[in-house]
């Protein structure tokens, strides 16, 4: 019934809308991006199982690159910071997002923690996701690189389970190789062929955050994405002044 | 369970769209949703079903819409086959993602007053 006369009539009128459901985290997600880009953050969301070695992972990163790179953190967890608290002893400045019971961080949540210096005086942040293959892996958070760790106890097909998380990722890291003396049935080749059918440009890369094997490898990677970064935001700047300047022409 | 969020989010984008259109209520609801999108379709629709209650869409179905995964080598154009490595078996190159991962709100049905 209509609200104005009660005369009940109503018509049908259809709308296309033909719009992505994460319009508004994806908006955020942008604005963060030029953030990043210009205070020339190198922003990675590292992503992984709940025992992935994540926090490890970066603690073996604060000790290979020491005061050459000014690192910062946010760590996402249900609940508790310890996380933060492990990475401020080993050096990260660290900020804690505890979620409750969501199960990502999303773009809004990384704009917030930015407000509060998550990632002042930085020159590379580390978004260390909540431990989660599934849902985390849909927001964009405005990264430069996305990298999924893996530990060699998870199975060689977890790609082929969970194809969205791997799917957009960067890089895959291989975490606690340390490990694989004692787990002789762990096939590697079963491991790149479940990576080849959910990524275009499977990346791969073996370390452990316990004996320093692949870290080296792994910072290397980091400073290329930085090279990268740096290079597609110069380009843009260029477009854009190009555009300007024809414009005012 | 991000569908909870996701649901939300349409809600609310929905009843913008019906109030900026003199709306009354909600018919209808349409998504398109991926098997690459990383959403459960039963899920968004249980999720929407329990967070409509007492919006513009309390009474609206939400229809989920598939779409195939298609894979497809941007050198030749060739569709790669469903489940293989993601490389194009003539030319060598990574894929790209032409479908699949579609998580897109199409289209909606409003009721409007008819004398509006």
């Amino acid at each position: 019934m209509c609200d104005t006369c009660g005369c009940g009539d109503t018509k049908l009128v259809p709308v296309e809308v033909q719009e992505r459901l994460l319009t508004a985290n994806d908006r955020t997600a942008a604005h963060n991006r030029a953030h990043f880009t210009l205070h020339g953050v190198l922003a990675v969301n590292l992503m992984g199982s709940p025992g992935a070695g994540k926090t490890a992972l970066l603690e073996a990163t604060a000790r290979e690159v020491g005061a050459a790179r000014r690192l910062a953190a946010i760590t996402g967890d249900l609940e508790t910071d310890r996380d933060a608290l492990r990475l401020r002893a080993a050096g990260i400045p660290a900020e804690s997002i505890t979620t409750g019971s969501a199960c990502h961080l999303d773009a809004d949540m990384i704009h917030h923690a930015l407000h509060h210096g998550a990632a002042d005086g930085a020159d590379t942040l580390f978004i260390e996701n909540v431990g989660n293959l599934v849902c985390p892996a849909i927001y964009d958070l405005g990264q430069a690189a996305i990298v999924v760790a893996l530990s060699v106890t998870e199975g060689e097909d977890k790609p082929l389970k969970y194809p969205v998380m791997f799917r957009t990722a960067d890089l895959v890291l291989l975490t606690k190789v340390d490990l694989l003396p004692a787990l002789p049935d762990f096939d590697r080749g079963a491991l790149q062929e479940a990576l080849a059918r959910v990524m275009p440009a499977p990346r791969l890369l073996e370390v452990s955050a316990r004996s320093g094997t692949g870290i080296a490898e792994w910072v290397a990677f980091l400073e290329a994405r930085r090279g990268d970064a740096a290079e597609r935001a110069a380009s843009r700047a260029t477009r854009e002044t190009d555009q300007s300047v024809m414009r005012g022409a | 369970m991000h569908e909870y969020s996701l649901a939300l989010a349409l809600v609310e984008r929905v009843e913008r769209e019906a109030r900026a259109r003199g709306a009354s209520a909600v018919h209808r609801v349409t998504v398109r949703v991926g098997p690459l999108s990383g959403v459960e379709p039963g899920l968004l629709v249980t999720a929407y079903g329990h967070l409509r209650a007492g919006t513009l869409c309390a009474r609206a179905e939400l229809d989920v819409a598939s779409e195939s995964v298609v894979w497809r080598c941007e050198a030749c154009g060739g569709v790669l086959v469903p489940g293989s490595v993601l490389g194009c078996p003539d030319c060598g190159l990574p894929a790209r993602l032409a479908g699949g991962d579609a998580l897109v709100l199409e289209r909606i049905e409003l009721e409007v007053p008819a004398h509006v």
